[in-house]
């Protein structure tokens, strides 16, 4: 009796465990959604600091296909998409994948320390209120936009969207 | 007697971890929806749906509620309810501070609205702490707009009312 205890016991501890570390970063995803142009529009250029006071700009990723995810550190369900970003521009960075991060954060500082922690390989500036205006209103995060080798806006995502959506419409611009 | 106890034990062993399996599944589940309890554990009373509060800030009358964005200070200068302040991330202590600061001086029976719209309602970090802060603090009325997705979807897309600036 006392080994079933301890083996119950043991189970709840670690799918306990197991199941604080899932729930932190869960996040619904949704996989419909999307607003797809066919008439696409010429995504706004931006010129704004990155996490390292440096400017970064879209135009001077022309020629590469963009995702353009604004998002920020206390917004749980863009710390969901982080690592599946991650993965994404290590598996398509080569074929001319390039996903640039817009932190609307109110200060640079939690963005730094984010970027460390979550490993990110991926430039991210800092917007405003400007940024969200020139792409019609960022109004809820996240918001990721789809980019093709023109600069055009191919899709826009408003809320977390599963990252296989992401890499279907990735693949198809590469 | 001894035969029989024995014969079941692995039965009853294998039942009991069934059970504890059961026992976990549900708490991790229960673990799963914690990022959403917070705004989801402000009581349904003090909920106030998009559609209602647009009537009360259209409507004529001289006494209207005090509202307050508690969320994003850049999300509020794209677009906020008009007549409404910005009063810090309810997320941070700095925020509440903020908060705590421009109602310090109210009658506690004012009427205070809050509101963020920053991300799906299960997943705002502000609005609970917000409405939390007011009770603690006496207020008696204290209502927080239901927005379900973000503010963009459940308020700027629905053609409601808007005022832009910091």
């Amino acid at each position: 009796m006392k080994k079933a205890v301890l083996l119950i016991l043991t189970v709840i501890v670690v799918l306990a465990v197991v199941a604080r570390r899932v729930g932190r970063d869960w996040v619904p995803v949704k996989v419909h959604g999307a607003k797809r142009s066919d008439n696409r529009r010429l995504a706004p250029d931006f010129s704004l600091p990155d996490i390292n006071g440096q400017r970064l700009s879209l135009s001077s990723y022309l020629g590469k296909v963009i995702l353009l995810d604004f998002w920020a550190t206390w917004c749980v369900p863009c710390r969901g998409e982080i690592p599946r970003f991650v993965e994404l521009q290590n598996k398509y960075g080569d074929r001319g994948l390039q996903i640039i991060g817009i932190s609307l954060d109110d200060s640079p500082q939690p963005v730094r320390d984010f970027y460390q922690q979550f490993k990110m390989n991926y430039p991210v500036a800092l917007g405003g209120a400007k940024t969200g205006d020139l792409y019609g209103g960022i109004l809820g995060l996240p918001i990721g936009f789809v980019i093709d080798r023109d600069g055009r806006i191919y899709a826009k995502h408003i809320g977390a969207t599963d990252i296989s959506v992401f890499e279907k419409e990735v693949k198809a611009l590469l | 007697m001894q035969n029989v106890a024995d014969r079941f034990k692995p039965v009853r062993t294998f039942a009991l971890f069934l059970l504890s399996c059961l026992l976990s599944c549900a708490f991790a589940l229960a673990a799963r929806a914690q990022p959403g309890s917070a705004a989801s554990s402000i009581p349904t009373e003090a909920l106030i749906q998009p559609e209602e509060l647009v009537r009360i800030v259209q409507s004529g009358k001289s006494a209207k509620p005090l509202i307050l964005q508690v969320g994003s200070n850049v999300l509020y200068a794209q677009a906020h309810i008009p007549g409404c302040e910005y009063a810090g991330a309810g997320s941070t202590e700095s925020g509440r501070q903020q908060l705590r600061k421009r109602v310090d001086a109210l009658p506690r029976n004012q009427l205070i609205v809050l509101y963020c719209g920053c991300c799906p309602w299960s997943h705002c970090p502000n609005v609970n702490p917000a409405y939390q802060e007011l009770r603690a603090m006496g207020f008696t009325k204290v209502w927080v707009l239901y927005i379900a997705s973000n503010f963009g979807t459940d308020w700027v897309d629905k053609g409601y009312p808007i005022a832009k600036g910091g």
